[in-house]
C-alpha cells in the first residue's frame, strides 16, 4: 500500500480537476462522484466531460471510453502470470481496479519477483479511494479554485508516467522497443490522430520491434511467461 | 448537489460497462486464444513502451517546462527510488522553468 503514496501527490491535481470540470459542466455532486466511483478513469473521464451536453449522449459517453480506455485491454494480458493464479470472482474483480498507475507498480513487482496478485488489487483500490476523494473535493471547490491550463500543477500526471518509467527500465535492451515507441506515438500525435491512437500504435510497434529483435539472432530462448 | 438525471445515470453506467470490457477483455482474450510466440514476446516488452508512447508527445507539447519537470523526476527517482520526492522535484522544477520562461 505504501507504493502508491506516491501517486496519490501525482494524481490528486487530476481528480482535482475532473472534479472542477465536471461541476462545470453541471454535473451534480452526486453525478461527479458516482462518474469518478464507477468509471475511475481519468483520461476517459475528460474526454467525455468534454462531450457532455444537455441531454446527455450516454451513447457518445461510453463511445469516447472505449475508444480513451482500449489501451487498458493488453495490460490485463501482461499481468496473466498474477491473474491466472486467482480463482473465479476475484480475476474479474481486481481487473475491476485496474488502472495505468496500478499496472505499472505491479509490472515492476512482477519483474523483481513478487507474486502476489493482491498487490494489483490493493494499489488500484488505493488509488481508487484518493480518485474519488479528490473529485468530490474539486467539485466542492468549484466555485473557489481557478486553476488556468497550463498550470504547472498539471506537470504531476506526466510527471508520474515519467517517474513510473524508471523502474520499467531494464537496461539496452529496451533502448529501441521504447524509441520506436516514442516516434511512432509522436508521429501519429504529429498526424493529428487522437487518443488512444497515438499511445496504442506506439506501444504496439514498440513491443513489436522489442520481439523482433529477441526473434531475430535464431531461436533463442523466447521470453515467454514468467 | 445529489441530483441524478437519468441521462447522465445511463452515460456513467455506459462508459463504466465500456471501461470494464477493456479492462477485462484482454486477459479474457488470452485465457481464450493461445497467443503466438511472437505475441507472447510482445507482451514483454508492452508495459515500458505503453508509457512511452504515452509521455512522448505529452513532453513535446509541453516545451521547456515539462522537459525540466521530467529531467528531475528521472534524476531524482534514480538516485533515491523514491517516486513521491521525485513527484515534488519535478513539479517543483516545472514550475521553476515556467516562471523563468
Amino acid at each position: 500500500m505504501r507504493r502508491a503514496v506516491p501517486l496519490l501527490i501525482g494524481f490528486a491535481p487530476v481528480g482535482l480537476v475532473v472534479g472542477i470540470v465536471a461541476a462545470g459542466k453541471g454535473l451534480s455532486l452526486l453525478e461527479a462522484t458516482l462518474m469518478s466511483g464507477l468509471v475511475y478513469a481519468g483520461a476517459a473521464q475528460l474526454v467525455a466531460l468534454d462531450l457532455w451536453q444537455d441531454p446527455v449522449s450516454p451513447l457518445a459517453a461510453a463511445l469516447a471510453a472505449l475508444a480513451v480506455n482500449l489501451r487498458m485491454a493488453p495490460m490485463g494480458a501482461v499481468l496473466a502470470p498474477w491473474l491466472d493464479r486467482l480463482r473465479g470472482w476475484r480475476v474479474w474483480g481486481t481487473l475491476l481496479t485496474l488502472v495505468d498507475h496500478s499496472f505499472a507498480l505491479s509490472v515492476a513487482e512482477m519483474r523483481s519477483g513478487g507474486r502476489d496478485a493482491g498487490f494489483l488489487l490493493g494499489t488500484g483500490f488505493c488509488i481508487w479511494l484518493q480518485w474519488v476523494g479528490t473529485t468530490m473535493l474539486g467539485h466542492t471547490l468549484a466555485d473557489v479554485v481557478r486553476l488556468p491550463p497550463g498550470h504547472p500543477l498539471f506537470f504531476a500526471g506526466l510527471g508520474a508516467f515519467v517517474g513510473m518509467l524508471v523502474p520499467l527500465w531494464r537496461g539496452a535492451r529496451d533502448l529501441v522497443p521504447w524509441g520506436v515507441a516514442a516516434a511512432v506515438a509522436v508521429a501519429a500525435n504529429r498526424a493529428g490522430l487522437g487518443a488512444p491512437w497515438p499511445v496504442l500504435a506506439g506501444a504496439l510497434s514498440g513491443a513489436a520491434a522489442g520481439a523482433a529483435m529477441e526473434a531475430a539472432p535464431g531461436p533463442r530462448a523466447p521470453g515467454g511467461h514468467r | 448537489m445529489t441530483t441524478l438525471r437519468w441521462d447522465a445515470l445511463l452515460a456513467i453506467l455506459g462508459m463504466w460497462a465500456a471501461t470494464y470490457l477493456c479492462r477485462a477483455g484482454g486477459y479474457a482474450v488470452l485465457r481464450a486464444v493461445r497467443l503466438p510466440r511472437f505475441a507472447q514476446a510482445m507482451l514483454q516488452h508492452l508495459p515500458g513502451a505503453l508509457f512511452v508512447a504515452y509521455v512522448a508527445p505529452a513532453l513535446l507539447a509541453g516545451g521547456v517546462a515539462s522537459w525540466a519537470g521530467a529531467a528531475a523526476v528521472v534524476g531524482v527517482q534514480v538516485a533515491t527510488r523514491n517516486l513521491g520526492l521525485a513527484m515534488l522535484a519535478g513539479i517543483g522544477a516545472a514550475w521553476a522553468a515556467s516562471l523563468a520562461a
